[in-house]
């Protein structure tokens, strides 16, 4: 039956949702709203975990964290599963158009070998430590307390996945599998990769969500991005005639400016909770970004040499300035 | 450095490995059951995680492109929906019923798995199964709110959608579908798996999706059918997983099969009992059916789970315990349940109705062997007692199954006579079960299952008190708006008035 409602006007009953409108008000939610607030189970929650009988199924005292509201930590891009693979099915069709370009006009092949040989062994092992980013990101979601803080981990461990698909597909288009065999070799064995690798592994211990956040999605993140997608590849690579690794990894750096939005959002609201937050947060930063610039000077070392350490330095400083926006003084 | 120019060429499964599993690399400064912790605790033994078969190949490239084509589609046409009045295609507004049930109770599901396949993809200390159980992670969370869009717009118009957040954890019967899906989180990874991934994706999804989507096609439903179709491929995906985890745990080692079989047994009876909410839709609550529980029971259960379960028999396993108990119920439970929400309709977030005289002919001829005999005669009564002006209604409080917490409605299976009720003794205290296959999984996991938040006794206690009118205000619901007979309701007023506004000129 076709029905013609051109001139019908049909008084709805209500605008939202009750738990939107106790949040938001009586008035029309968005679909972030509507996917993100409250639809994780928070009540009456029948068997404690086999797996870790002294916490609860959602427990929000596996972390040092504490907030009146998780669903204060709002992600300001207001992702939800629609407007996240919008967004990253654009990028990846850049990424795509990127990768024909280098590869049809024979980019790759007239690299200078000596900058070939940088990105290859800058690059290459990062995607062992993108795929430790992913498990990580996996954590927080699994094991983190509401959906506008966990939601966005999934994406962004589905990301970190993403980011080491195309570190793999750059070894195979600049150096084929003997690439990715050396690269591995290098992260398991080579004294540049182990600070790093240590690190991430040191986060796959860690089982405290917000802490894990903060290790990896702000500590190393916030350093290595900046350092290996600006530093090394935009500028060090690109001056010497190989910017078409920069184009490999366009989506890197977009998504890094992207992303780090986010995370800022996050810690800023946390620290702004309470004191002890604060306190716990700045302990978390100092620590965990402390060793990940340590960790990170031997893989600078890769592209930079000497001038390794005054990277790392000046990223550093570029680093706590960032964090004190969030207000936490390092 | 010399390179070659050729590239050597790849084949899909050796680039895939690449992209995938080679990520992975053996931990040295940490153990790996520091990092995995959860891998030993059940007793399944994993010799090689290499021998996992990728059930299917996507990298985050093409699947962000494909999903972002469906989601373009998806939303283009709810939007179309909500704007063009869609609600008033509907066949009947009795058919929202169903879908307030499924938005209580089964969205909520969706997020829930969203939730667990994030820590399995997590605890699996093998990229293979981390990366499928990662996207199908991702996934159900888009189900969830896919459903949550879709159903946002019945909200503006129809009463019961109102307070799904609430009513998810506080009113009795969603605790059916929250008590399975926290039952199987709860659950280490591997039983997590045999729970959601094989037994409710493989064994018992198509008699949960293809009748609903179906229903909602048939019933003029433009919004949930949109999303069923959306859902389709990704259910696809998940079902190749639900049936590789199982065909490699049986491979891995011998000493497997018996725990295996055991949840088998388990997941395969709490299923059907949720699944038994799908079967009063279908029969009762579809103002235009697809066909009976009966029907896709034969299709989808027997059938399908027939083929599925001789293809498992070479690893030694065999059909769940529960089957045959399950095809006895399978002419009965519907009216039960239906009997069931019409005498406690004052207490659900959605109308439930005596069904007409068309109704019950339909019913006659789809359940030869049972409706006249035994339901037929007892809505007859109802009937009349509603017609004398006084309609059934049970205020007494239904006795919960401890397991699978709905109430014991179900008769004994070789007797539909007399009402099945079983009860065990634990530590003192007394627990009641709605069937065999209840008491068995209540016995194997005591400890688990004492914990089970039941709704009934919450009645008593603060901020409650044995209060009605308390208790609704507790679940959000409103008393005259969301619940009783559909006969009468604001839903069935605005329902007729809107749709004589759209295709009369009154």
């Amino acid at each position: 039956m076709q029905i013609d409602l051109r001139t019908v006007a049909i008084q709805p009953q209500r605008q939202a949702f009750d738990h939107l409108v106790r949040r938001f008000g009586d008035k029309a939610a968005s679909r972030y709203q509507e996917g993100s607030y409250d639809i994780q189970a928070a009540e009456n929650l029948h068997y404690r975990p086999t797996w870790d009988p002294d916490h609860q199924l959602y427990d929000a005292s596996l972390t040092r964290i504490v907030m009146a509201d998780w669903y204060a930590l709002k992600d300001p891009r207001q992702f939800y599963y629609s407007t996240y693979t919008l967004t990253r099915a654009r990028q990846q069709e850049t990424a795509e158009a990127n990768f024909s370009f280098v590869e049809s006009r024979g980019l790759a092949d007239m690299l200078p070998d000596a900058q070939r040989a940088v990105a290859l062994n800058v690059l290459v092992p990062l995607r062992h430590a993108a795929w430790g980013a992913n498990q990580n990101n996996t954590t927080v979601c699994g094991y983190g307390y509401g959906v506008v803080f966990t939601q966005p981990c999934m994406y962004h461990a589905m990301d970190n996945l993403g980011v080491a698909q195309y570190l793999s597909r750059l070894g195979l288009l600049l150096g084929d599998t003997e690439a990715l065999d050396a690269g591995k070799k290098a992260w398991m064995d080579d004294a540049t990769w182990q600070p790093l690798r240590r690190y991430v592994e040191d986060c796959l211990a860690c089982r405290d969500p917000f802490e894990l956040f903060v290790a990896q999605n702000l500590a190393l993140d916030g350093l290595l991005y900046p350092l290996v997608y600006e530093r090394i590849v935009d500028q060090h690579l690109s001056a010497q005639g190989a910017s078409a690794v920069a184009m490999l990894t366009q989506f890197m750096s977009d998504w890094f400016d992207e992303t780090r939005k986010w995370v800022d959002a996050v810690i800023k609201v946390a620290a702004a909770e309470s004191e002890a937050n604060r306190a716990v947060l700045t302990e978390w930063i100092r620590q965990w970004s402390a060793r990940a610039a340590s960790a990170m000077v031997p893989v600078v070392e890769l592209a930079l040499g000497s001038g390794a350490d005054e990277a790392v330095g000046e990223q550093l400083e570029a680093f706590k300035a960032r964090v004190l926006k969030t207000g936490i003084t390092l | 450095m010399d390179m070659k120019v050729t590239k050597k060429k790849l084949g899909l499964k050796d680039k895939y490995k690449l992209m995938t599993r080679d990520l992975g690399w053996e931990p040295s400064y940490h153990s790996k059951d520091e990092l995995y912790p959860y891998m030993n605790y059940e007793g399944i033994k994993i010799h090689d995680w290499d021998k996992w078969e990728d059930p299917f190949r996507l990298t985050m490239d093409a699947y962000w492109k494909y999903q972002a084509e469906k989601e373009r589609k998806f939303y283009a046409i709810i939007d179309a929906h909500a704007q063009n009045n869609g609600h008033l295609n509907l066949t009947d507004a009795r058919y929202l019923s169903a879908l307030k049930i499924f938005l209580q109770a089964i969205s909520p599901g969706e997020y829930a798995a969203h939730r667990g396949f994030a820590r399995v993809g997590r605890e699996f200390p093998g990229v293979g199964p981390q990366v499928a159980c990662q996207m199908q992670a991702i996934d159900e969370i888009r189900h969830a709110q896919t459903q949550i869009h879709a159903m946002s717009n019945y909200n503006r118009y129809y009463n019961g959608f109102h307070a799904f957040a609430d009513q998810r954890d506080r009113i009795w019967y969603t605790s059916v579908a929250r008590s399975f899906f926290d039952d199987a989180m709860s659950a280490g990874p591997f039983e997590f798996m045999i729970a959601i991934g094989f037994s409710f994706e493989y064994v018992l999804t198509n008699l949960l999706f293809v009748p609903f989507m179906s229903g909602a096609a048939y019933n003029g439903d433009m919004a949930t059918v949109t999303f069923g179709f959306s859902a389709q491929s990704d259910e696809a995906r998940h079902m190749t997983l639900g049936l590789e985890v199982i065909k490699f745990i049986l491979e891995q080692d011998p000493d497997n099969l018996p725990i295996v079989q055991n949840w088998i047994d388990k997941w395969f009876w709490r299923g059907f009992r949720v699944l038994g909410l799908v079967s009063t839709m279908m029969d009762y609550m579809l103002p235009k059916r697809v066909m009976s529980w009966r029907e896709a029971w034969d299709i989808y259960g027997v059938e399908n789970g027939g083929a599925l379960f001789k293809d498992l028999a070479r690893y030694g396993i065999k059909p769940p315990k529960g089957w045959d108990d399950a095809e006895k119920a399978i002419d009965h439970m519907s009216h039960q349940f239906m009997l069931g929400l019409y005498q406690w309709s004052f207490g659900t977030a959605f109308h439930a109705w005596i069904p007409s005289d068309d109704d019950m002919r339909w019913l006659s001829a789809k359940y030869p062997d049972t409706f006249d005999q035994y339901y037929r005669p007892r809505w007859e009564h109802i009937k009349k007692l509603a017609a004398a002006g006084t309609p059934f209604k049970n205020y007494g409080l239904a006795k919960l199954c401890q397991t699978c917490q709905l109430p014991t409605v179900f008769t004994e299976p070789d007797d539909p006579t007399l009402t099945c009720h079983r009860e065990t003794v634990y530590k003192g205290e007394k627990y009641h079960f709605c069937s065999d296959g209840c008491q068995h999984i209540f016995e194997n996991e005591p400890e688990k299952y004492i914990q089970a938040w039941l709704p009934m006794p919450q009645l008593f206690q603060d901020p409650v008190n044995g209060d009605l009118g308390e208790w609704m205000k507790w679940v959000s619901l409103l008393d005259g708006k969301d619940n009783g007979d559909y006969a009468g309701s604001e839903d069935q007023k605005n329902f007729e008035a809107w749709r004589g506004l759209a295709t009369t000129n009154q």
